[in-house]
């Protein structure tokens, strides 16, 4: 099943539950999945047309009336766009504003370089206390939505729209706060998060056959970022990939540094978007232009472990 | 080639263009082809072997998924090869999805969030107003886009600093991705709208009509406030399978075989 059709049957079920649930759409619902919801939630669902400034406030001041809503668009449109929108009237105003942004990074394809955002975790993590979650897959979007309707605050969602591998099944214990173990390791530590999280497992695999046995840790919340499991796992592995779908500056890696360096320093490498903006094409083609493929993942989790004490 | 001909020779270059790659925002890019046919072959002092000359008349696309269209006007009049055209958005291509003014010689402003390239175009003017070097800056939005708030923050700059070189053009084709704009977030009154905000407004009844859209220019250019003339288009103009689809020709899929149909019904063979 592809995200966003996860993300309409959750939120439907949600909104039927919660009365108090809005759903704003800014003229990409049918991209979205969500357009469905407006037949059955007539007075709650709503397109504004093209003004997602317009929309970020509307859903402050509907918030302000004890209301939780939803706002939804492409990422670039979902942060960058609407950045001060979010940071005063939601974030500082203290409002209970849930925003989705859809097609992360690389996965804009086609609309390229202007749809691709490669900043949009850098830019709301440094606003203080909005929460910042990537889902991994079908399950864990479905189990983090209710946790997110629970919680009082501005929540970034920053999700993938189309077909995802899943990595974890439906009994998987989830807490929106906590880290994700995916596998026990000693060689090294890799913290991964959303697409890339699949890409991680499959370079799992080669470097198994290599010998080597990576302890690998999902980060689907970058803030606030589970620094106890961050720190467990550093000081039994000693060394640490980090591997995301953002640039490596202002997100995932971004974020486990500021832990290590503070708390227990080893040596780092990262997988992202190396400080590079976007282009069209396709994921494979993109993931080959960013060097994000398992086999790149792969050979940095080798030049770490040449940089781990002895 | 009249002006007909040659709109028809640059709607199966859209068509070839996104059909090659399979999938592409035909709807929006064949509701401007007369637009472009006209500005291009009439009014824009240009020169596709000089495309960054200095002083000349520019296009600021500001609905910047036209690309295709852009792309078909700008290689007819010779600013690249027509083989160009079959690499829209593969590796390496110079033809994104969306404008970009770094990449395709004749694209004067990278575009793509809605809304912002009409600003540009508003800075575009008053700098060539400041070097008064005579150009007229041209820049289409489309309807939908019209639902940005910057939009309308432009729409007042242009006419505090009397923007009488600016002459923009809405595609008012009724759609937007999600539907039909009045359904959505209705504009309307648009021609009061942009007259209440000091601007010359021109109203083109059939905005796929060469003649009329001619004949709008032309009275824009006398002018002594921006104009903006408001063009009653047909999302996916021309081709039958786009105009059917409505909503759904926002960006849609084209089989090899549709565009065979659609290249045939241009040719007057179906
Ligand atoms: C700021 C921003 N928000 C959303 C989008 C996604 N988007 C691309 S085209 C489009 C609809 C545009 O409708 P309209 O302006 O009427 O264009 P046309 O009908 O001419 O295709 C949307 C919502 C975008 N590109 N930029
Ligand atoms: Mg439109």
């Amino acid at each position: 099943m592809e995200m966003r059709q996860v993300l309409a049957a959750e939120l439907e079920k949600l909104m039927a539950q919660n009365e108090n649930i809005v759903l704003i759409d800014a003229d990409l619902s049918k991209p979205n999945g969500l357009a469905g919801l407006k037949s059955k939630f007539l007075e709650r669902a709503m397109d504004i047309g093209i003004s997602e400034q317009n929309m970020a406030c509307i859903a402050a001041g509907m918030s302000s009336y004890g209301m939780i809503p939803f706002i939804s668009t492409f990422t670039p449109f979902a942060t960058r766009r609407i950045c001060d929108q979010i940071a005063v009237s939601c974030a500082y105003a203290k409002q209970n504003v849930k925003i989705i942004g859809t097609d992360p990074g690389i996965s804009a394809e086609f609309n390229g370089g202007t749809h691709m955002s490669m900043e949009d975790i850098g830019v709301l993590r440094s606003i203080p206390e909005i929460v910042v979650f990537e889902p991994v897959d079908n399950n864990q979007l479905k189990k983090a939505l209710p946790q997110i309707v629970d919680y009082y605050g501005v929540v970034y969602i920053r999700a993938f729209r189309k077909e995802t591998p899943d990595v974890f099944d439906e009994s998987c214990d989830f807490d929106l706060f906590k880290a994700l173990k995916i596998k026990d390791g000693e060689d090294l530590s890799i913290f991964c998060s959303g697409l890339m999280v699949h890409e991680t497992l499959l370079a799992d695999k080669e470097l198994k056959s290599q010998g080597i046995n990576a302890e690998i840790i999902n980060i689907h919340t970058i803030k606030p970022i589970d620094r106890t499991a961050i720190i467990e796992s550093a000081k039994k592995t000693g060394v640490v990939l980090t591997v995301e779908n953002h640039n490596i500056i202002g997100g995932l890696k971004s974020a486990v540094c500021e832990v290590l360096m503070e708390e227990f320093p080893v040596p780092l490498r990262a997988i992202g978007i190396n400080d590079k903006f976007g282009q069209v094409g396709k994921m494979p083609y993109l993931k080959e232009q960013y060097n994000m493929r398992a086999e790149d993942i792969v050979n940095k989790a080798l030049e770490v472990l040449n940089l781990k004490c002895k | 080639m009249d002006f007909a001909q040659k709109c028809n020779k640059i709607r199966q270059m859209i068509l070839k263009t996104i059909g090659n790659l399979g999938v592409g925002h035909i709807g929006g890019s064949l509701s401007i082809v007369e637009l472009l046919v006209v500005l291009y072959d009439k009014y824009m002092n240009v020169n596709p072997k000089d495309p960054n000359m200095v002083g000349r008349d520019r296009l600021i696309v500001s609905k910047g998924h036209s690309g295709p269209a852009v792309y078909s006007i700008l290689c007819s009049k010779g600013y690249f090869p027509e083989d160009w055209l079959l690499t829209l958005n593969k590796p390496g291509t110079n033809l994104p999805s969306h404008c970009d003014m770094n990449k395709t010689p004749g694209v004067d402003m990278t575009t793509g969030s809605l809304g912002q390239g009409f600003s540009c175009a508003m800075g575009v003017a008053k700098a060539s107003k400041i070097k008064n070097d005579g150009a007229t800056i041209y820049t289409i939005i489309g309807d939908g886009e019209s639902q940005e708030g910057q939009i309308w923050e432009a729409a007042m700059f242009a006419s505090q600093q009397k923007l009488d070189n600016v002459i923009a053009f809405t595609d008012y084709n009724k759609m937007q991705l999600d539907g039909p704009i009045e359904e959505i977030c209705n504009i309307t009154p648009l021609d009061d709208k942009w007259r209440a905000f000091g601007w010359n407004v021109i109203v083109v009844k059939d905005g796929n009509n060469c003649e009329e859209i001619d004949a709008a220019i032309t009275l824009a250019k006398f002018s002594e406030k921006p104009s903006m003339i408001i063009l009653n288009t047909i999302k996916g103009k021309g081709i039958s399978f786009a105009e059917k689809a409505g909503a759904g020709n926002h960006s849609m899929q084209i089989t090899p075989e549709m565009m065979a149909q659609g290249l045939a019904e241009l040719r007057g063979e179906a």
